[in-house]
């Protein structure tokens, strides 16, 4: 029986590697893919552009003025001189947001009473929005404490300390690149899967394979094999790139993780085969990958979080195994989340696997053309 | 007539392929329902777990705060040891803990320290968390300092507006974007397939013996998907008006010209990799990451293209998703903004132009 399986496994490989292109986009993009996007997919907004328009010559105003052109966070990109010219700038997005120090600011403030700092933000990205709005109103509370110690005004009777465990300094890198790295291997074995029965069947080839003495099970095998190989590889060279490349953090065990990887890929060869089995040519095959792969990589918490979800949609994701990958690989990555904790994740993953598989060799012989 | 005639069985294919007509009107359909109900990034009901070492009536008045608001789901756990494994398996987000001097400080010079505690593994949500944590206590303070009779002195108020989606509801942004990223897909998916059939089915060579110039082949596979793509792209934007109430502030004819314009560019590239790629599962591979990977991550829909490193943000140049994206958003929530609507499709164009040119020019009669 292994030596039938091992013989279909070789003509798979066959196939996909005999052509210099196959080879290439099965290793080119993901590379290229990971440093982009490793990049790119980030909350944190650095030199967010900001203009002034600032009516008051006291040297308050100024204080803050300085507080915000000294962060980090921002940058100005331009200075307003009158109210019209406010629109224009956000219109264009030339600044995310106008600082507007009204003329009566620093009276106010000289005479104790509550001094008004307005903000008017592009809102068009609600997200970016928000953000700055919270790098805005940690500057204004900095700016406050340190004019009442000047002051002598009483502090606050309660102030708040905050610390972030596992991510000290809100990198949002540490939360995209483990995502990616299921992204990935996901998004290459799907399609190794995809394209591995209907492409047969496009051919007509399938129908000779159930002829031969192979029984499904070991078609079943023969196919899926190459699947878990591919993407134990793929998942291997990116999670090197994440720990050398990006520096993130593997707290966790190595075990932890690909036992977490192994038995997502199970059920991501599962949904894969069935889906290959379903299509007669291979663009069907591509869609059907497609309308699972979108999907699955937005429900999967990769880049917004489940919980924002409502409640109906939140259930929806359970039969999702990108969703429990994320889990899995954030938590060994940056939690050092122990096995036991995570086995709450692992067995539905082998549950979809183990259905899917079922259902795919099922359908084999099931669904002729 | 010549062209007619490949139009026609183009739309013949299509038709009797249902997979050709999910990918234009299916998928638009399902991605938007599951990105305009699934997708927020607005913390509601965030878990968070409540510390109080020594309760007093002080206490009291600030937990009951997070009661009261409608971003907090808070649950009253009785140590830190029970609320660092609640933290651990995820069943809260943070950890607010009111240490047992919390009265006692509170009426002491320097104050009460309320330490918070957010799980940093997603950034994006601990920092909104702790703005909404910033918010309850801004709150509290003023609440008390009202009921004991005595201002409370802030320095300097903050006074946030926001414009163009004043609720902040990342629903408005989302879904215009999405529709970029849909007809992202549409075009390069309906595409990225077709010519590389023809290669793999053989029929090309049949099709290259015919009188059929080239240009005429092209064209013929890029009108019909280019109506399909129109056809979903009405399809999405009625689903946002009508279903997400989007506000539409622009009008729908530069909407339609500017969604034309980019479905020729995603067309483009699409048929440029499917005459490239000789066979099926390279052309698939390569739609996958040369199109919908960068229009979901490089295009500014989620992700803010200001804040990314230089070289990336050169990258996003010649993303046609970043330009489209730009404009939906513009369009949908800002209105008609000609000076930023004009240069942005003129990219747009020059896209379009370069990757058709391209697809001309490697798509040759000839044999391996």
């Amino acid at each position: 029986m292994w030596q039938r399986i091992i013989a279909l496994v070789k003509k798979e490989f066959l196939t996909l590697l005999k052509d210099k292109q196959s080879r290439l986009v099965l290793i080119g993009p993901p590379i290229i893919q990971l440093l982009v996007f490793g990049y790119a997919a980030s909350f944190n907004l650095n030199h967010v552009p900001f203009a002034v328009y600032n009516e008051d010559p006291g040297p308050a105003a100024r204080e803050l003025v300085a507080d915000f052109r000294g962060s980090p966070n921002f940058r100005e990109v331009a200075r307003i001189t009158r109210a019209g010219q406010i629109a224009p700038t956000l219109d264009d997005r030339r600044a995310l947001l106008v600082v507007h120090i009204g003329p009566r600011f620093s009276r106010d403030l000289q005479a104790g009473r509550p001094a008004d700092l307005q903000v008017l933000l592009d809102g068009r990205n609600s997200n970016t929005a928000l953000i700055a709005l919270n790098y805005v109103r940690s500057i204004v509370i900095r700016f406050n404490e340190h004019w009442a110690a000047g002051h002598g005004l009483a502090a606050p009777p309660a102030h708040l300390a905050v610390r972030a465990w596992f991510n000290p300094n809100l990198e949002s890198r540490w939360f995209i690149v483990p995502g990616i790295v299921g992204l990935l291997t996901l998004v290459v074995t799907m399609m190794v899967t995809v394209m591995s029965v209907a492409r047969e069947r496009e051919q007509g080839t399938f129908d000779q394979l159930l002829v031969t003495p192979l029984r499904p099970v070991e078609i079943l095998l023969g196919k899926a094999l190459p699947g878990l190989l591919i993407g134990l590889a793929e998942a291997t060279f990116i999670i090197a790139l994440a720990v050398l490349w990006f520096r993130v953090p593997l707290l966790g065990s190595l075990a932890t993780l690909y036992t977490g990887v192994s038995v997502f890929l199970l059920s991501a060869i599962g949904v894969g085969l069935m889906i290959s089995s379903l299509s007669a040519t291979q663009q069907q095959g591509m869609v059907g990958a497609f309308l699972f792969l979108v999907p699955a990589i937005i429900l999967s918490g990769f880049a917004t979080p489940i919980a924002n979800m409502p409640e109906i949609v939140q259930k929806l994701t359970l039969l999702n195994p990108m969703r429990y990958l994320m889990i899995v690989l954030r938590g060994v990555f940056l939690e050092e989340t122990p096995f036991s904790l995570l086995f709450a994740q692992l067995w539905p993953m082998a549950l979809i696997g183990v259905v899917s598989l079922a259902l795919a060799g099922w359908l084999f012989r099931h669904r002729m053309y | 007539m010549r062209l007619e005639g490949l139009v026609r069985k183009e739309f013949l294919q299509i038709l009797r392929d249902p997979s050709s007509i999910a990918i234009a009107f299916l998928l638009p359909v399902v991605l938007l329902l599951i990105f305009g109900y699934g997708v927020s990034l607005d913390a509601k009901h965030v878990p968070v777990a409540l510390v109080v070492a020594q309760p007093s009536a002080d206490t009291a008045s600030f937990t009951g705060a997070f009661y009261h608001s409608r971003y907090f789901a808070p649950l009253s756990l009785p140590d830190m040891a029970r609320a660092t494994e609640a933290l651990m398996q995820g069943r809260v987000q943070a950890i607010i803990r009111l240490r047992a001097n919390f009265a006692r400080r509170l009426r002491g010079p320097h104050g009460a320290p309320i330490q918070l505690i957010v799980n940093g593994v997603d950034a994006n949500s601990a920092r909104l968390i702790q703005g909404y944590v910033e918010g309850v206590w801004i709150g509290w303070l003023g609440q008390r300092a009202r009921a004991r009779g005595v201002a409370l002195r802030i320095p300097v108020r903050l006074d946030p507006r926001v414009w163009f989606n004043s609720e902040l509801r990342s629903r408005n942004y989302l879904v215009p974007g999405l529709i970029a990223v849909i007809m992202t897909l549409i075009g390069a998916l309906l595409t990225a397939l077709v010519m590389a059939r023809e290669w793999e089915r053989g029929t090309m060579e049949a099709l290259m013996v015919t009188p059929v110039a080239m240009r005429e082949v092209l064209l013929g596979k890029l009108i019909p998907y280019l109506i399909l793509g129109m056809g979903g792209m009405a399809l999405s934007v009625a689903m946002a008006v009508w279903l997400f109430h989007v506000p539409l502030r622009g009008s729908l004819a530069v909407l339609f010209l500017c969604a034309a314009l980019f479905l020729l560019a995603a067309l483009g590239m699409g048929l440029l990799i499917s005459i490239i790629a000789k066979n099926q599962f390279v052309a698939g591979q390569t739609a996958i990451i040369a199109t919908f990977l960068p229009a979901f991550v490089l295009s500014g829909f989620v992700f803010d293209i200001g804040s990314m490193p230089q070289a990336v943000q050169g990258i996003t140049y010649l993303v046609a998703a970043r330009y489209f994206v730009f404009i939906l958003q513009t369009v949908f929530l800002a209105g008609d903004l000609w000076h930023i609507i004009v240069p942005n499709a003129l990219a747009l164009i020059a896209i379009a132009a370069i990757f058709l040119g391209l697809a001309r020019h490697h798509a040759r009669k000839r044999l391996e």
